[in-house]
C-alpha cells in the first residue's frame, strides 16, 4: 500500500481553477526586478485528486478514532468531536485576531471562563492562556521566575534543578532561558533523591522542575519537603503539567507547593494532537508570580449593564515577561478546551483522573500476573506506569523496540519506549480513562502473545511490522542521506515547461 | 566484549588518548562509547587551531537516538582533526581506536595527567555493568 | 459517564483485580493533607446539546465585520476541501509520528509540506512547522546566532518597519540568551541604505528583511543581502507565503540568495480564527540544517528497499539532545500544515499567483478609492497587498465609527510608528469585491464628513 507523492501526479497545466481566481489580475505596476522568474514547485493536479491523496495519505495513520493508543506521558484520550464542531462555529472561526473588543465578547468571554476555571483546577491564583504548546508554558514560567528574582534583586539564581526522568523540554527550556541545568537522581522507588536535592539548592538556585506525578508513573510522595528544601534555598517550584490527567480534581498542585504551572490542554483536556499539534500550554501562577505573566490575559468590567470583557493593555501589565504569541496563542484550541471542560463540569474531571488511574493500575496489575515486570511494582500507578523487559531481551534478544513494532501488527499503537531512560527496556504506557476493559484486556493479550512468540522465534518478532504501508525503516539511511524534498526531475511529468 | 587496548590511556568519559612521537597526542572514543552510541551518523569537530581548556566540549558524536559530547580530556590547541569522518562518521564505530580517531592536539602540558590507563579503565567498565 | 465507557460491572471487577475498594483508595499514595474532594469555581458538567446552544449563543455575539485588516493576518478563501480532510480523524487524532511505520500519511504529507515550502522560498531544507510567525522569526535569530560565522556576535539588525509585535516576541523569547535585535534606520518607509555605515565594525550575527515590510513596502532585498554577507553576517527573510508566489524567492535575493527564510502560515489555508492556532515557516540552505529548530522528516527505505519517511535528525532536538537541543520544541502545528499542505496542492502555483496578483490588484483598488476621499493620501512607492494611507485625522476615532458601521479598517499605525503621522495599514484581500471597496469609501467619506460621489 504505497501513495505516490502529490508532486508526481500532476500534469502540467492541469488546475482546480473553482479554487483561485478566474482571471489573473496584472501586476504591471509592480517592479520587474522583482517578480518571480520561475514558478514554485508546486504540484499540478484537479481537485478530486488532492481529494483522494490526502484521504488515502489519512489511512496509512493510527489514531485515537481508529486505534488504542496507549502512548504514555501524552495522554491519548478521546478527543469529543462537539469540542472541534463548536470550536469551528464561524462566529469564532472568521473573527480576525485585531478586531475590536466590542465585537468579541462571546469569545472573550469563553477565555475568562477559562482561565477561571484552570484556577480552580490548579489552586493558583493568576492564569494566562497565550503559551502555545507545553515547551511554551515552560519557558513562561522559567522566565517568569528569573524575572521574579531579578524584580528583588536577587540576580546571581540561574541554576534549574531537574529530576534525570524529567522530560527532555525542561532542561531544553532552562537552557533557552539561559539557566544552568542541575540534575538530581531519583531513589529506588522512583521519588526523588531528597538527600540529593538538599546538596545542590543554594544561593545559585532560580527553581526546581518536576511532574508530578512522575515521569516514572508514581505520585511523589516526599512533594512537601522537596517544596520545602527548594524555597527554603530561595528557589522557586514549577509545575510541569504533562501528567495533571491523574490528578485532576483529587491534588492541587498549588497545595503542594508549586508556584507556576503549566498544562497541557491536549493532554488533560483532551484537544486533538493532530499529528503532532497544535497544543496549549497555559501557564497558571500564585500571587509571587502573577505580575510576570505573559499577556495578553482577560479581564473583565463587572457594571451595571452586566459585564465587559477586554484585553488587559500592556500598560497594565508592566513587570510581564512579555509576548510569545503574535495574537493570542491557539485560541481555537482554547475554545476546543473550553467545550470540553463545560462537558464534564467539575464531577466529570474528577472522573477523569479516576478512571484513568483504575485503568492504569488494571493493566498494570494484569500484565504482571502475567509475568511481566513493572518497575515500581509496590508502588500505586498513577495514570500511567513502567514496564521493563530487561529480562526477556536478555533472554531472547527481543527488545521493547521489537515489542512496540510487533504491537503495530496487532492494530495497537506502541506505548511510549526508551523514555524515561533510566528503566532499561521500558515501555511507558499510559491507557487513559476513555479505554473500556476489554479494549485493555485485549492489549494485555497481544504484550503475552508476542513475548511468547519471542521465546519461541525470536526472528519472527524482531521482523516486525509486516502489515503496514512499510516495514522497519533504515534511520541511518534518512540520516546520512539527507533527502527533505521532493526534486523535481527534468522528466518529471509534474513541472511544466515555461 | 569490549576492546581496550593496553597501550593507550583513557578517561572516564569514555575517551581514548594516544602520545605521538611528535609530541602531540591523538583522541578518540572508546570501543564501549561507540557501540553505546550506535551507528554514527555525523561528527562535528573543532576548528584547527582553537585552545581548548581540559573538559571543553571538543566535538559532537550523533547516532540517530544519540548525541554526545566529546571533552577534551587535556588542554592544548587542535592541530588537526580526521577529516575521514565528514563523509564517513561511522569510521569511528568500525575502526575507533584507528582511521575513527576524532582530534590531533598540541598538549600545553608536556605531562599527561589525569587519566587511567587500560586495566584501570577495564575496571570502570566492568563496575558499570 | 461522559467520554469513560466502565459499566459498574467493569469497574468492580477492576477494582477486584487490583484489590482495592474504590477508586479513591488508588490515590492513597497522595499525602492527606493534599487531598480534595471538588473543584468550586468549576461548573457542573452539561449535555451536548446545553453546550451547543452557550456556544452558539457566545459565537453570535462576535459580530461579523466586513474586513480591510491585515498586520499579519489575512482573510483568503479556503476550498471547502482543506477542512473536511485534515479535520478527519486519522489525520486529527494521531500523536506525533515517532512510530513511523503507523504514521506514514502523517510523514508523507509533512515531507510534502517541507518540498512546498522550501520551493516557494527557494531554499533548500523546510522543517515541519513552529507556532506561528512571530515565534518562527524569533527561532531564525537563534539559528543565525548559533549558525553564524563570528561566533560570538550576538545581534541581530531588524528594519525598522518590521512586525512590531513580532518585535516583541523575539524580544521576549531571546531575552534569556542575551540577544539583541538592533533596530536600522528608515527614511520613506524601508531601511535607509545610507545609515547602514553608522554601525560601524559592531559584529552582526545576521539581519532580518521582512518582505513585504510591515507597511506593504519593499525593504531593498538586493544591497540588504549582500550588504549583510559581505559582512559575514547571515540573512534571514521574513516573509508573506502568499507573495512568494508572485514575488521573487529569498534564496534568489542578491548575489548569494538569503540563508533562512521564515513567516506566518496562516495565509495558506488557515482560518483567522480570533488569532490562532496558525503555523510558523522556517527555511534554510542545507549547509544550516544542524541548526533547524522542530521536526525534520526525511525519506528512506525499509528493510525491504521500499521508499518511506520518517522524522530524521532527531538528535538536534530536546528529547535526545536535552539542554543542548536547537530549541525546546516539541509539540508543533501540525494540523495547520496538513491543511496548508492541501490549500497548496489545491491552489497550484498558477492558482496561488492568481490569489497573490489579485490581493495587490484589490488593495491598488481599494488604494485609489479611498485616495479619492478629500485629504486622504495614497502611498507613493510600491506595495504588495497592505499599503499605508495618511489620514487628515487622528485614526482611532475614525476606525472606531467604521468598527460601529460594521467595517474592520484596518490598523492604525500611529502608536508603533509615530513617525508616519495619521497612518493607517489597510488590506484587501482576494476576497474584496469592487462593492465591499466602494462600501468602505462611502463609509469613511461620511465619517470624515466629506461628500463623495456614488
Amino acid at each position: 500500500m504505497r501513495e505516490p507523492l502529490i508532486f508526481d501526479q500532476g500534469r502540467p497545466g492541469r488546475r482546480a481553477p473553482s479554487q483561485a481566481p478566474a482571471v489573473a489580475a496584472g501586476t504591471d505596476d509592480l517592479p520587474a526586478a522583482l517578480i518571480r522568474r520561475t514558478p514554485p514547485p508546486l504540484p499540478e493536479v484537479s481537485e478530486l485528486q488532492v481529494v483522494r491523496h490526502f484521504t488515502r495519505l489519512s489511512q496509512l495513520n493510527f489514531s485515537i478514532d481508529t486505534h488504542f493508543y496507549p502512548l504514555g506521558s501524552c495522554t491519548m484520550k478521546y478527543n469529543p468531536r462537539a469540542a472541534n464542531k463548536l470550536a469551528m462555529l464561524p462566529g469564532f472561526l472568521d473573527r480576525h485576531p485585531l478586531e475590536p473588543e466590542a465585537h468579541a465578547q462571546g469569545f472573550l468571554e469563553c477565555l475568562f471562563d477559562l482561565q477561571e476555571m484552570l484556577k480552580a483546577a490548579t489552586g493558583m491564583t493568576g492564569v494566562s492562556l497565550t503559551p502555545m504548546a507545553g515547551a511554551q508554558g515552560e519557558f513562561s514560567g522559567v522566565a517568569m521566575i528569573r524575572a521574579y528574582h531579578q524584580a528583588r534583586g536577587d540576580t546571581a539564581r540561574d541554576q534549574i534543578i531537574v529530576p534525570d526522568a524529567a522530560h527532555g523540554t525542561n532542561p531544553a527550556t532552562a537552557t533557552m532561558c539561559g539557566c544552568d541545568v542541575v540534575e538530581i537522581p531519583t531513589g529506588p522507588d522512583g521519588d526523588v533523591d531528597l538527600a540529593a536535592l538538599r546538596q545542590v539548592v543554594g544561593p545559585r538556585t532560580a527553581g526546581m522542575m518536576l511532574t508530578n506525578p512522575s515521569t516514572l508513573g508514581v505520585f511523589e510522595r516526599q512533594i512537601a519537603e522537596i517544596a520545602e528544601a527548594v524555597h527554603g534555598a530561595g528557589g522557586l517550584l514549577y509545575y510541569d503539567g504533562a501528567n495533571l490527567n491523574a490528578i485532576l480534581g483529587r491534588a492541587l498542585p498549588a497545595a503542594m507547593g508549586f508556584d507556576v504551572v503549566h498544562i497541557n490542554l491536549h493532554k488533560t483536556f483532551s484537544t486533538p494532537h493532530g499529528g503532532g499539534g497544535p497544543g496549549a500550554g497555559i501557564v497558571a501562577v500564585n500571587d509571587r508570580l502573577e505580575p510576570f505573566l505573559p499577556i495578553p490575559i482577560v479581564g473583565r468590567r463587572d457594571g451595571a449593564a452586566g459585564h465587559a470583557y477586554r484585553w488587559l493593555a500592556e500598560a497594565e501589565r508592566p513587570q510581564s515577561i512579555g509576548r510569545l504569541s503574535g495574537f493570542m496563542g491557539n485560541a481555537g484550541v482554547l475554545l476546543r478546551a473550553y467545550v470540553y471542560m463545560r462537558l464534564l463540569g467539575a464531577e466529570g474531571m474528577r472522573r477523569v483522573s479516576g478512571y484513568a488511574t483504575l485503568n492504569a493500575n488494571y493493566l498494570m496489575k494484569r500484565l504482571a500476573a502475567a509475568g511481566f515486570t513493572p518497575a515500581f511494582s509496590q508502588r500505586r500507578a498513577s495514570h500511567e506506569f513502567i514496564i521493563s523487559l530487561k529480562d526477556v531481551t536478555r533472554d531472547t534478544g527481543v527488545s521493547a523496540l521489537d515489542f512496540a513494532k510487533a504491537l503495530l501488527d496487532k492494530g495497537f499503537h506502541a506505548p511510549t519506549t526508551y523514555f524515561p531512560m533510566l528503566v532499561p527496556e521500558c515501555l511507558l504506557i499510559e491507557p487513559t480513562e476513555s479505554e473500556a476493559r476489554q479494549e485493555l484486556d485485549a492489549f494485555a493479550q497481544a504484550l503475552i502473545e508476542i513475548r511468547d512468540l519471542a521465546f519461541k522465534d525470536a526472528a519472527e518478532v524482531k521482523s516486525a511490522p509486516r502489515t503496514l504501508p512499510v516495514r522497519r525503516l533504515d534511520d541511518v539511511r534518512a540520516a546520512k542521506q539527507l533527502d527533505l524534498t521532493w526534486q523535481s526531475r527534468a522528466d518529471s511529468p509534474a513541472v511544466s515547461p515555461r | 566484549m569490549n576492546n581496550v587496548p593496553q597501550q593507550l590511556q583513557y578517561t572516564a568519559e569514555h575517551e581514548w588518548v594516544r602520545r605521538e612521537d611528535d609530541g602531540t597526542v591523538v583522541i578518540g572514543i572508546t570501543d564501549h562509547a561507540q557501540q553505546q552510541l550506535g551507528e554514527l551518523v555525523y561528527v562535528e569537530l573543532p576548528e584547527v587551531g582553537r585552545a581548548l581548556k581540559a573538559g571543553d566540549a571538543m566535538a559532537v558524536v550523533e547516532s540517530t537516538k544519540a548525541a554526545s559530547d566529546v571533552y577534551a580530556p587535556l588542554a592544548g590547541a587542535v592541530r588537526a582533526v580526521n577529516p575521514a569522518l565528514t563523509a564517513e562518521p561511522e569510521l569511528v564505530n568500525t575502526d575507533p581506536y584507528g582511521a575513527g580517531w576524532l582530534v590531533r592536539l598540541q598538549a600545553s602540558d608536556s605531562q599527561l595527567t589525569g587519566l587511567l590507563d587500560a586495566s584501570a579503565y577495564t575496571t570502570l567498565l566492568d563496575a558499570a555493568d | 459517564m461522559p467520554f469513560i465507557p466502565h459499566t459498574t460491572d467493569d469497574t468492580a471487577a477492576m477494582l477486584g483485580a487490583i484489590g482495592a475498594r474504590t477508586i479513591d483508595e488508588l490515590f492513597d499514595e497522595i499525602p492527606p493533607a493534599l487531598r480534595v474532594v471538588g473543584l468550586p469555581g468549576v461548573p457542573v458538567g452539561l449535555s451536548e446539546a446545553a453546550v451547543t446552544r452557550l456556544m452558539r449563543e457566545r459565537a453570535a455575539r462576535n459580530r461579523a465585520t466586513l474586513c480591510f485588516l491585515g498586520a499579519g493576518a489575512y482573510e483568503h478563501h479556503i476550498p471547502a476541501a482543506v477542512w473536511e480532510i485534515a479535520t478527519r480523524g486519522e489525520f486529527y487524532s494521531a500523536y506525533t509520528p515517532y512510530q513511523a511505520e503507523a504514521s506514514q500519511g502523517t510523514l508523507q504529507l509533512i515531507y510534502e509540506y517541507q518540498s512546498m515550502l522550501a520551493g516557494l522560498t527557494g531554499l533548500e531544507v523546510s522543517n515541519a512547522s513552529l507556532y506561528d510567525g512571530a515565534t518562527a522569526f524569533a527561532e531564525a535569530c537563534l539559528m543565525a546566532v548559533r549558525g553564524a560565522r563570528q561566533a560570538r556576535a550576538r545581534r541581530i539588525a531588524v528594519p525598522r518597519y518590521m512586525n512590531p509585535v513580532w518585535l516583541k516576541v523575539a524580544r521576549t523569547l531571546v531575552a534569556g540568551q542575551n540577544i539583541e535585535l538592533v533596530e536600522l534606520t528608515a527614511t520613506a518607509g524601508r531601511t535607509d541604505l545610507e545609515a547602514l555605515a553608522d554601525l560601524g565594525d559592531q559584529d552582526f550575527a545576521a539581519i532580518c528583511i521582512p518582505y513585504p515590510n510591515f507597511l506593504g513596502g519593499f525593504e531593498p532585498i538586493d544591497e540588504l543581502t549582500n550588504w549583510a554577507h559581505a559582512r559575514g553576517m547571515l540573512v534571514i527573510a521574513a516573509c508573506n507565503p502568499t507573495a512568494l508566489a508572485l514575488l521573487r524567492p529569498p534564496g534568489e535575493w542578491g548575489e548569494k540568495g538569503a540563508d533562512i527564510a521564515c513567516g506566518e502560515g496562516q495565509p495558506l489555508g488557515i482560518p483567522l480564527s480570533s488569532g490562532g492556532p496558525y503555523f510558523g515557516f522556517l527555511t534554510c540552505r542545507k549547509a544550516l540544517v544542524r541548526q533547524m529548530p522542530g521536526r525534520l522528516v526525511g525519506g528512506t527505505l525499509d528493510v525491504d528497499g521500499r521508499p518511506g519517511f520518517t522524522l530524521t535528525l532527531q538528535a538536534r532536538e530536546q528529547h535526545i539532545r536535552r539542554s543542548k537541543a536547537t530549541s525546546n520544541i516539541c509539540t508543533n502545528q501540525g494540523l495547520m500544515v496538513t491543511a496548508a499542505t492541501i490549500y497548496l496542492s489545491l491552489l497550484g502555483s498558477e492558482g496561488l499567483r492568481r490569489v497573490a496578483a489579485q490581493c495587490h490588484a484589490n488593495t491598488l483598488e481599494l488604494v485609489r478609492a479611498l485616495a479619492s476621499v478629500g485629504g486622504i493620501t495614497a502611498p507613493s512607492a510600491p506595495f504588495f497587498h497592505e499599503a499605508v494611507l495618511t489620514l487628515p485625522w487622528p485614526v482611532a476615532p475614525v476606525l472606531q465609527q467604521l468598527a460601529a458601521a460594521g467595517i474592520l479598517g484596518g490598523y492604525d499605525l500611529s502608536a508603533d510608528f509615530p513617525e508616519l503621522g495619521s497612518a493607517l495599514l489597510v488590506c484587501a484581500t482576494e476576497l474584496r469585491t469592487t462593492e465591499d471597496i466602494a462600501v468602505y469609501r462611502r463609509a469613511l467619506a461620511g465619517v470624515l464628513g466629506v461628500a463623495v460621489a456614488a
